[in-house]
C-alpha cells in the first residue's frame, strides 16, 4: 500500500462552544481525487482550511507525508477557492497573480516562462493574451482558471478545492472539472475537493467521504458509495440528486443541528429515518442510537459507515 | 527578470501619468496647484519682503488702505503693507504647513490603522483606545496647549496639526483593512505561504491606497484651515505671513466694512483654489488607481 500524502488524525476544531470539526480521521492518497461531501455547516470548509493551515486545530494533527507540518508554509499544498472573483486581488494583473506563489517561494528559475506554462496548462491559451489583463477584464471561468494556474505554478502535490465550481455557470462547470481531472491524470496531483453536490463527486472523484456535523460518517470508493450507500444520511442525500432516478425521495426532517449543541449518541439520530421508522427498535439498537456515539471512522478505512444500524445488519447478515 | 518587472512598473507609471493628464479634472487640479507651487517657489522673483515690514512700508511712503489702482498690484493694508507681497509669501507657509501636516497625519493615521486592523487582538484594542483618546479630547484646547508648550514656530505648528488630526484617518484605514482582511485573496496569499508583511505590502496597501489618497486630499485643506485657525488664535509664528493670518488681520481691522476686497479676497481665493486643486487631483488619482472606477468617469 502506498503511503498517504496527507493524514488527518483525530482533528477537532472548536470556535467557542461550536464544534465545527469534531473528530475527523482522513487520508488522501497521492494521485487520487477525494470528494468531501456534506450540507453547508457540516465543517467541510473548516477541515480543508485546517489542512492548509489557515485555521488552527483545537486538537489533533495534520501530517504531510508522515511529518507533522507547519501547515501554513507547505508549498506542496495549494488551494482553489469557491469564489474566483474574490480570490483575485483586483489591483494585480494575471501574471502578477500567478507569479505570487513563485515570488513567495523565491523561485530561482525563469518566472515568465513558469507563469506562461501554468496559464496554458490551466487552459488559458495563448498565455500572452492574459498576462497583462486585470481580473475584472476576464470571465468567471477564466478567473477560476487563473486561480488554478496560480495554485499549480509551484507544482504542488495536493490541491484543496473548496466548492471550485459552485459560483460558476453550469456551462463552465464541466470544463473546470475536466481541467482538474486532467491535471490529476497528467501530473499525479492529488485533489481534495469539497462540495455539497454529489453529482460533482460522481463526475471526478475516486473516493467520497460524507461529512455530517463535524464528522465523517461514511467513506468509500465513489461508485460503491453512490451505488449502494449504507448510512441513512448518505441515502437521503443521494435520493434527492436528480440523476438517481428510481430511488424513493427522502426529505430529511429539520435542519442540520447547531454545532454548539451536537446531539448525544449518534449525531444524526434526531433526523434519522431509520430511527424514526422504528427500524432501530426492531434491530434492538434504538437506545444505542440515542445514547452511544458510533466510533470515529479511521483514516485507513476503505469502506465504512458510522451507523449502529449498518453495523447491526452486518452482524446479523 | 527584475529588469522586466522594473520596466513594466515604470511603464505603468507613465500610463498613469498619461491617463491623469487626459482627465480634465486632473489637468485642472495640476495646473492650479502648479501655479501656486511655482508662485511659492518663485516668491523672491515676483514679490519682495521689504513692504511686508510696516516700518519700511511707511518709509517708502505707501498709503494706508491703498487700492490696487493707487499702489502696486494688490493695494496695501491698514499697516501700509503690500498685500501682494503678503499673499505671495503667505502661499509658501500655507502650502508648506498644509502638505507637511497632512503628510504627518496620513503617515501616523495609516500606520496605526493598518497595524491595528491587520494584527488585531490586544494590539488593536490598545491602539484603538489611544486613537479614541485623541478623538474625544477637544481638538482646539489640545492644539492650543501643545502649541503653547512647544512654542510658536512653523515646525511646531506642523507637529501640532499632525499629532491632533490622525485619529480619524486611523479609524477609516483600520475599518477598510478589516474588510480587506476577510477577502479571499488574502486567504489565497496566505495559503501560498505569504507572510503578514507580504500580505500587507502586496494586497492590503494597494487596496487602501485609494482611500489614503482620498483622505490626503481632505487632510490638506483641513490642515491649511487649521493653520488658519491657530494663526487666528495667535499661535502661529508672528513673524511670517500666512493666508490665515492675512484673513484674520483683514477681519479684525475691518477690511470687510471698508470694502477693502483686495485685502481679504486674494488669501480667501488662494485657500479655495488650493483646496479645490487637491480635491480634483485626489479624485482623478483615485479613479486611475482603482481599475474598477475607470469606466464610470
Amino acid at each position: 500500500m502506498t503511503e498517504a500524502l496527507v493524514v488527518v488524525e483525530d482533528l477537532h476544531i472548536h470556535f467557542g462552544a461550536a464544534r465545527a470539526v469534531d473528530g475527523v480521521n482522513l487520508a488522501v492518497m497521492p494521485g487520487e481525487v477525494l470528494a468531501l461531501v456534506g450540507e453547508s455547516g457540516s465543517g467541510k470548509t473548516t477541515l480543508i482550511r485546517a489542512i492548509q493551515g489557515l485555521t488552527h486545530p483545537t486538537s489533533g494533527k495534520v501530517l504531510f507525508e508522515g511529518k507533522e507540518a507547519d501547515a501554513r508554509h507547505l508549498p506542496d499544498v495549494q488551494m482553489v477557492f469557491q469564489d474566483p472573483t474574490g480570490a483575485l486581488n483586483p489591483r494585480r494583473t494575471v501574471s502578477e497573480i500567478v507569479a505570487e506563489g513563485l515570488r513567495i517561494e523565491k523561485f530561482k528559475g525563469n518566472e515568465a516562462e513558469a507563469v506562461s506554462t501554468a496559464l496554458s496548462r490551466a487552459g488559458l491559451r495563448p498565455p500572452e493574451r492574459f498576462l497583462r489583463r486585470f481580473p475584472h477584464e476576464i470571465s468567471g471561468g477564466q478567473r477560476q482558471r487563473v486561480v488554478i494556474a496560480g495554485a499549480m505554478v509551484t507544482e504542488p502535490r495536493l490541491l484543496l478545492a473548496d466548492e471550485p465550481v459552485a459560483s460558476l455557470d453550469a456551462s463552465i462547470r464541466g470544463e473546470i472539472l475536466g481541467l482538474l481531472r486532467n491535471l490529476v491524470d497528467t501530473t499525479g496531483l492529488a485533489v481534495l475537493v469539497v462540495t455539497h453536490d454529489l453529482g460533482l463527486a460522481w463526475n471526478i472523484a475516486d473516493r467520497v467521504a460524507v461529512m455530517y456535523l463535524g464528522r465523517i460518517i461514511e467513506v468509500g470508493p465513489t461508485e460503491e458509495l453512490l451505488d449502494s450507500p449504507k448510512h441513512p444520511y448518505t441515502k437521503a442525500l443521494l435520493s434527492v440528486v436528480p440523476e438517481t432516478r428510481g430511488m424513493e425521495q427522502q426529505i430529511l426532517s429539520g435542519e442540520i443541528p447547531d454545532p454548539k449543541r451536537i446531539p448525544s449518541g449518534c449525531r444524526f439520530h434526531p433526523r434519522c429515518p431509520v430511527l424514526q421508522s422504528g427500524e432501530s427498535e426492531r434491530l434492538g439498537i434504538a437506545e444505542r442510537c440515542r445514547g452511544e456515539d458510533p466510533a470515529i471512522i479511521s483514516a485507513a478505512a476503505t469502506r465504512e459507515a458510522a451507523c449502529w444500524a449498518v453495523k447491526a445488519i452486518a452482524v446479523a447478515g | 527578470m527584475t529588469v522586466v518587472v522594473g520596466d513594466r512598473k515604470r511603464q505603468r507609471w507613465v500610463e498613469v501619468a498619461r491617463e491623469f493628464w487626459q482627465a480634465r479634472s486632473g489637468r485642472i487640479g495640476v495646473i492650479i496647484l502648479a501655479f501656486f507651487v511655482i508662485l511659492a517657489i518663485a516668491a523672491p522673483l515676483v514679490a519682495g519682503t521689504d513692504y511686508i515690514n510696516p516700518v519700511k512700508a511707511r518709509a517708502a511712503g505707501l498709503p494706508q488702505w491703498g487700492t490696487p489702482a493707487e499702489v502696486g498690484p494688490l493695494g496695501t493694508d491698514h499697516f501700509r503693507r503690500s498685500v501682494w507681497d503678503q499673499f505671495v509669501y503667505g502661499s509658501r507657509i500655507s502650502l508648506l504647513v498644509g502638505l507637511a501636516a497632512s503628510f504627518l497625519t496620513i503617515l501616523i493615521g495609516s500606520a496605526v490603522g493598518i497595524v491595528s486592523g491587520f494584527v488585531g487582538g490586544k494590539l488593536d484594542s490598545a491602539l484603538m483606545r489611544i486613537t479614541e483618546w485623541f478623538l474625544v479630547i477637544p481638538f482646539l484646547p489640545l492644539a492650543i496647549v501643545l502649541a503653547a508648550v512647544l512654542g510658536r514656530s512653523l515646525l511646531n505648528m506642523i507637529f501640532v496639526i499632525g499629532i491632533t488630526s490622525w485619529p480619524s484617518t486611523a479609524r477609516l484605514v483600520r475599518s477598510q483593512v478589516l474588510t480587506l482582511k476577510q477577502r479571499t485573496f488574502v486567504d489565497r496569499s496566505r495559503s501560498l505561504g505569504g507572510s503578514g508583511l507580504h500580505v500587507v505590502r502586496q494586497h492590503i496597501l494597494p487596496n487602501v491606497s485609494g482611500l489614503i489618497l482620498a483622505n490626503t486630499t481632505l487632510a490638506v485643506p483641513i490642515s491649511i484651515l487649521t493653520e488658519t485657525t491657530l494663526s487666528f488664535l495667535g499661535l502661529g509664528n508672528p513673524q511670517t505671513a500666512s493666508w490665515g493670518k492675512t484673513l484674520e488681520e483683514a477681519f479684525v481691522n475691518g477690511a470687510i466694512a471698508r470694502n477693502a476686497w483686495w485685502y481679504y479676497l486674494p488669501a480667501g481665493v488662494g485657500i479655495v483654489l488650493v483646496v479645490l486643486a487637491f480635491t480634483l487631483i485626489g479624485q482623478t488619482l483615485e479613479q486611475i488607481v482603482d481599475p474598477r472606477l475607470k469606466d464610470r468617469r
